[in-house]
């Protein structure tokens, strides 16, 4: 199971990525594993807001529906196109070029009560 | 938790392993998207050992299974098989099954999930002159499904395969093992389904593997099982039939032998053939970014007008299709249908199957 050490992660398994006050948010291999493939990604427009817990999309894999939860609360600012036509990426590359979302986060206190990478793995155990 | 013998096999090829109808089964190796193409592409190989197999014999044994059955088995040639169901009374269907005609007994084939409830249904309707004898456990049984499947396997065996007509099985050796052969499959595809020990399980699974490996030949978990089938809409029991639905609705009409002599059910299902149905199941596609899943609402001109009983996204077409049954009035091909998902409304079109 991959939960690479830099990131942050949520109880809904998504990961955090913080640069600034820039958050990449996607989902974790555990997570993408558990789904299964894939097949559609529904995600917010560009601009929009999204809140800290609230649903801001959806994932639809073969087995199985999934809301997308966000980490932190703050404007879309880019969206992952891509997913689009390939949204299978999320199976292959989950941290990396299945990323989904980034949004630029008003207040940085939110990302302080999402788990280390030790805590997800203690999560998901 | 039950084991098949291939069991081993599976956990070496890492697959994702689920508890199904109390079988601890592969549901995928790697992804049930690119294992459904394999099959519809070359060849792919499933463990079916959950499936269930029970004998009848005795001198009674054709009568009983007219009796239990709604297909005429008395159609039925040495060497032949033949898709079938098992209806209570009021015409609900109690399991939906395969029966193989031997010389000397009636094989059957049933799903795994209502093989307790299948076996004890035909002891409740035993005759006299025949013996009923629940033999699961002594098969293991492996789908080689695709066009690459007969190429495979003719590899490992001396029988023609090619002589081996759809829905005909032999006896024969392959891979170096007795077993029978059927040219039978739940993919849609060429194929054949293997039945043999389960102490050769692993040696005959390992020989198909090496024989199709010029065709990249894969192992297919449950997921693609499911796909595979639904592309091609075939039934899934406790999906798309059950006990309260009859095989007429469900369009099996034509394995509705009304007319072959008394069976349990005939009397209710005669009578939904004089009264017409109310609903039947349909296929459809839907538009767009949408997965239709079982037990979504179906909607046709602003009314509720039935439920969707298996849903998924093509693999092959990359849309959402499933089946549902649909109040009348809305079930020939080009209806527009609305499917709720997620209390939106996403466009539907019924079709006239399969779907590929």
């Amino acid at each position: 199971m991959n939960i690479p050490a830099e990131l942050k992660y949520t109880k809904d398994h998504e990961w955090a990525k913080v640069d600034g006050n820039l958050v990449t948010v996607g989902i974790t291999d555990y997570a993408q594993g558990e789904l299964g493939d894939v097949v559609f990604v529904e995600m917010p427009e560009i601009g929009s807001e999204v809140a800290k817990e609230d649903a801001f999309g959806t994932i639809e894999a073969v087995k199985a529906v999934a809301d997308l939860f966000s980490p932190v609360s703050g404007e879309v600012v880019e969206i992952n196109e891509a997913l689009e036509d390939a949204p299978e990426t999320i199976n292959s590359d989950p941290y990396g070029a299945g990323w989904i979302i980034k949004v630029k986060v008003a207040d940085t206190a939110d990302l302080d009560d999402l788990m280390d990478a030790a805590a997800y793995e203690q999560h998901i155990a | 938790m039950k084991y098949t013998a291939l069991h081993a096999m599976h956990e070496k090829a890492g697959a994702k392993m689920v508890e199904f109808a109390g079988y601890h089964m592969p549901i995928q190796y790697h992804s049930i998207r690119e294992e459904h193409r394999r099959v519809r592409q070359t060849v792919g190989v499933f463990d079916v050992s959950h499936m269930g197999e029970i004998e009848i014999t005795g001198p009674a044994a054709l009568d009983m299974v007219q009796k239990i059955t709604i297909n005429d088995a008395s159609a039925l040639d040495i060497g032949q098989v033949q898709y079938s169901a098992m209806c209570y009374e009021d015409g609900g269907i109690v399991d939906d099954l395969l029966v193989y005609r031997f010389e000397d007994k009636y094989f059957l084939v049933v799903n795994a999930a209502n093989k307790d409830k299948d076996f004890e249904w035909m002891l409740k309707n035993k005759i006299d002159g025949c013996e009923i004898k629940d033999v699961s456990d002594s098969y293991t049984q492996i789908a080689v499904q695709g066009k690459k499947a007969e190429a495979t396997l003719q590899k490992l065996t001396d029988v023609k395969l090619d002589e081996i007509k759809y829905y005909w099985f032999t006896e024969g050796e392959l891979a170096g093992y007795p077993m029978i052969i059927s040219r039978t499959g739940y993919t849609g595809e060429p194929g054949f389904e293997l039945y043999f020990a389960n102490d050769f399980a692993e040696d005959v699974w390992n020989k198909v593997f090496e024989a199709g490996a010029e065709f990249d030949i894969e192992p297919i978990g449950l997921g693609a099982r499911d796909s595979l089938r639904l592309e091609k809409k075939m039934c899934l029991y406790g999906n798309d039939i059950d006990q309260t639905t009859n095989p007429i609705e469900a369009g099996l009409s034509w394995i509705t032998k009304l007319d072959k002599g008394d069976f349990i059910g005939r009397e209710a299902l005669l009578k939904v053939k004089e009264e017409g149905v109310q609903r039947r199941l349909v296929a459809f596609v839907v538009e767009g970014n949408a997965f239709p899943r079982h037990g979504y609402k179906i909607f046709a001109e602003g009314q509720e007008v039935g439920f969707i009983t298996s849903g998924t996204v093509s693999p092959i077409l990359e849309k959402g299709i499933g089946l549902g049954y649909v109040k009348k009035g809305f079930t020939k091909s080009g209806t527009p249908l609305e499917i709720e998902i997620r209390k939106k409304m996403v466009p539907a079109t019924v079709i006239k199957p399969p779907f590929v």
